[in-house]
């Protein structure tokens, strides 16, 4: 059912995906400049995974993602003003300075929230699922996460339950090679990680996660499989996550130079490629690659300019 | 007080369309205690939801169905079984609403019941209630009979927090007239189960009841014991404690978790900070031993009982 998206959605796409690259990058420099404390977790190379899959989502579908979701959070249309405040811990930060760069929410915008317990959100998103097909609304939720996270018991307990239900739920793992510092071949000893599926009966299925149209495909597929009330399916996007797990995090990848081949396989020049050979022209690339920058910038510049939450509001929104 | 709670879910589910029970046990079978009775039979199994055996899942699943809109009960068979849904409890529903700065509200609610002096020994007996007052966000609420059970359910589904409602299977069984209207019980206020002007006993759950026996053992002899119930343990009725402590000048706290750092160290600081100046003596602790839970007899040197509480109060009066 895949077929190859208008030029016009790559540009899109594109564009989205320099936000991302964007927002990534004054995240690492803000924090190297100690604009915030605490870490930040860069999904700088992944980002064709959110942009594809978002494109297969309505507005009122919803999306849990990790602390690695910054690309996420902007994917299902957060503005990144409100996210970079967030970073810096600003009143204006999209939940008001509290959460920081590992939990970001927009219920708004259907983005349910990025959870900073490895695979913890698998199962809360079920339950988001779960409630749509109470209600019959026709919403689908998508959840990514990790490969380490596939590792987890809540993962394997929410493949069975969802499964059982039938729950209108899209399961996307970034397999990235690496968690933390683990490559994944010495934690998972299977080829693909899609390959779960099988023993819990729900689709399983493996693409390039750095080419958004593969992921989109794909999505949609499963997404439309959803929405008919046939239930959940896994998806597994093959991608690199080029810096370290963090900002803080110390040492060195075991193979350095197998991690670092992977720039190679960066997604954004092989869209450049995609999109030049379907006859973009370098000047709208650049109005675009220009646009994302200036977004950005003027994110960062909200940011700080924008005020720390009183002290005397830290006790607000503990209970309801 | 098995009766009670299934009236309390069933009222609540009669009036809100969008409350969920999930669960392993409680569909036909009606749970492993017959709190759900009925409840499948009458509300079906969308929203009662025999579920497979996964606490950690299933309590991730009800933050989800929470944050959604749909207040949700989750049944943890055994009080013991919490520590494998403690990620979605503690660090998941207990700070959400925190996090996203007040974006979402999860109206959770985790059933659990205590189940010691059977014979299960050391994972089926435990009372965890302070590992979870220990997590700002949740409340912590331990009924001590039927009627507060109801009411205190009752206003826990309503007030729409995350909640760890902990249930007694001592008290099951026990019967009481039961209030059949609406009649929510306000979180956070303790409950004078007997007055006195002696010395003041601050207990809840399945210590309330050998408490009052004590106090009518000592009464016979002039010693006039006021026993508290606290009902909730987070949010704590500390003005309460003081009140009492301030009328009587002497607190005993009797629970039947383990001693240290068990609720009691906390309502005995509230006492502290609060009534100092009124205190006549040393504040006494009637606690379970500091002991993984044997099986058998032995049982019997860990637990708490009557005497106990009694022994204390005379320590306390001496």
């Amino acid at each position: 059912m895949t077929t190859e998206p208008e030029l016009k959605t790559l540009l899109g796409w594109y564009g989205q995906m320099w936000t991302i690259r964007y927002f990534e990058d004054n995240a690492i420099a803000s924090f190297r400049q100690g604009l915030f404390t605490g870490s930040t977790h860069p999904c700088i190379g992944q980002e064709a995974i959110a942009v594809g899959a978002a494109a297969a989502l309505e507005p009122a579908d919803q999306v849990l993602a990790t602390y690695r979701g910054h690309g996420h959070a902007i994917a299902k249309g957060l503005e990144p003003r409100s996210l970079m405040a967030e970073l810096l811990c600003k009143e204006t930060g999209c939940c008001g300075g509290r959460g920081g760069s590992m939990h970001l929410c927009g219920v708004d915008k259907g983005f349910m929230g990025t959870n900073a317990i490895v695979a913890a959100h698998i199962p809360i998103a079920a339950g988001v699922a779960l409630a749509n097909q109470l209600k019959r609304n026709g919403r689908v939720v998508v959840v990514f996460f990790g490969d380490g996270a596939t590792c987890e018991g809540a993962f394997f307990e929410t493949l069975n339950m969802a499964v059982l239900w039938k729950i209108p739920l899209v399961l996307v793992c970034e397999n990235n090679g690496f968690a933390i510092s683990v490559p994944t071949r010495t934690a998972i000893p299977i080829e693909n990680i899609s390959q779960r599926a099988d023993g819990f009966g729900l689709p399983g299925v493996t693409v390039d996660g750095n080419d958004p149209a593969l992921v989109h495909g794909a999505v949609a597929e499963a997404v439309a499989r959803a929405r008919r009330g046939e239930g959940p399916t896994l998806i597994e996007c093959k991608t690199v996550r080029w810096e370290r797990h963090s900002a803080i995090s110390a040492g060195k990848y075991a193979n350095e130079e197998e991690a670092m081949k992977w720039k190679k396989a960066d997604p954004i020049p092989r869209l450049e490629k995609v999109l030049l050979a379907r006859g973009a022209t370098e000047a709208q690339l650049q109005a675009l690659r220009e646009k994302a920058k200036a977004v950005n910038d003027e994110a960062l510049a909200f940011a700080i300019a924008s005020e720390s939450p009183k002290p005397a509001t830290v006790g607000d929104f503990v209970y309801a | 007080m098995a009766e009670a709670i299934n009236e309390a879910i069933r009222h609540e589910m009669r009036r809100n369309k969008d409350i969920v029970l999930l669960g392993q046990d409680i569909g036909a079978y009606g749970g492993s205690f017959g709190v759900y009775k009925g409840l499948y039979d009458e509300f079906g199994p969308d929203r009662v939801r025999d579920g497979p055996l996964c606490e950690a899942s299933t309590a991730g699943w009800g933050v989800g169905l929470a944050i959604s809109g749909m207040p949700t009960i989750v049944e943890i068979e055994f009080l013991d079984f919490l520590t494998l849904a403690s990620d979605a409890i503690c660090n998941q529903a207990a700070k959400m609403r925190y996090f996203f700065g007040g974006q979402v509200s999860v109206p959770l609610i985790l059933r659990a019941p205590i189940v010691n002096r059977l014979g299960l020994g050391a994972q089926h007996s435990q009372s965890l209630e302070a590992w979870m007052m220990h997590t700002p966000g949740l409340h912590v609420i331990v009924p001590s009979n039927a009627a507060d059970a109801k009411g205190l359910l009752i206003a826990a589904i309503r007030d729409g927090n995350p909640t760890v409602f902990i249930e007694h299977v001592r008290l099951y069984a026990a019967k009481m007239p039961v209030e059949e209207e609406d009649h929510p019980i306000p979180l956070g206020k303790l409950r004078v189960a007997r007055e006195g002007t002696d010395a003041t006993i601050a207990t809840y759950s399945g210590m309330v009841k050998p408490s009052l026996e004590a106090a009518a053992k000592l009464a016979a002899e002039g010693i006039e014991c006021e026993v508290l119930d606290l009902r909730t343990l987070a949010p704590l009725d500390r003005e309460g404690i003081c009140a009492s402590v301030r009328k009587t000048g002497r607190l005993i706290v009797a629970h039947e978790a383990v001693k240290t750092a068990g609720a009691g160290a906390e309502i005995a600081q509230s006492a502290m900070e609060g009534a100092f100046d009124y205190l006549q003596a040393p504040i006494q602790r009637v606690a379970a031993r500091d002991l993984p839970i044997p099986t058998g007899k032995l049982q019997d040197s860990v637990f708490p009982g009557a005497a106990d509480v009694e022994a204390a109060v005379r320590t306390a009066m001496a």
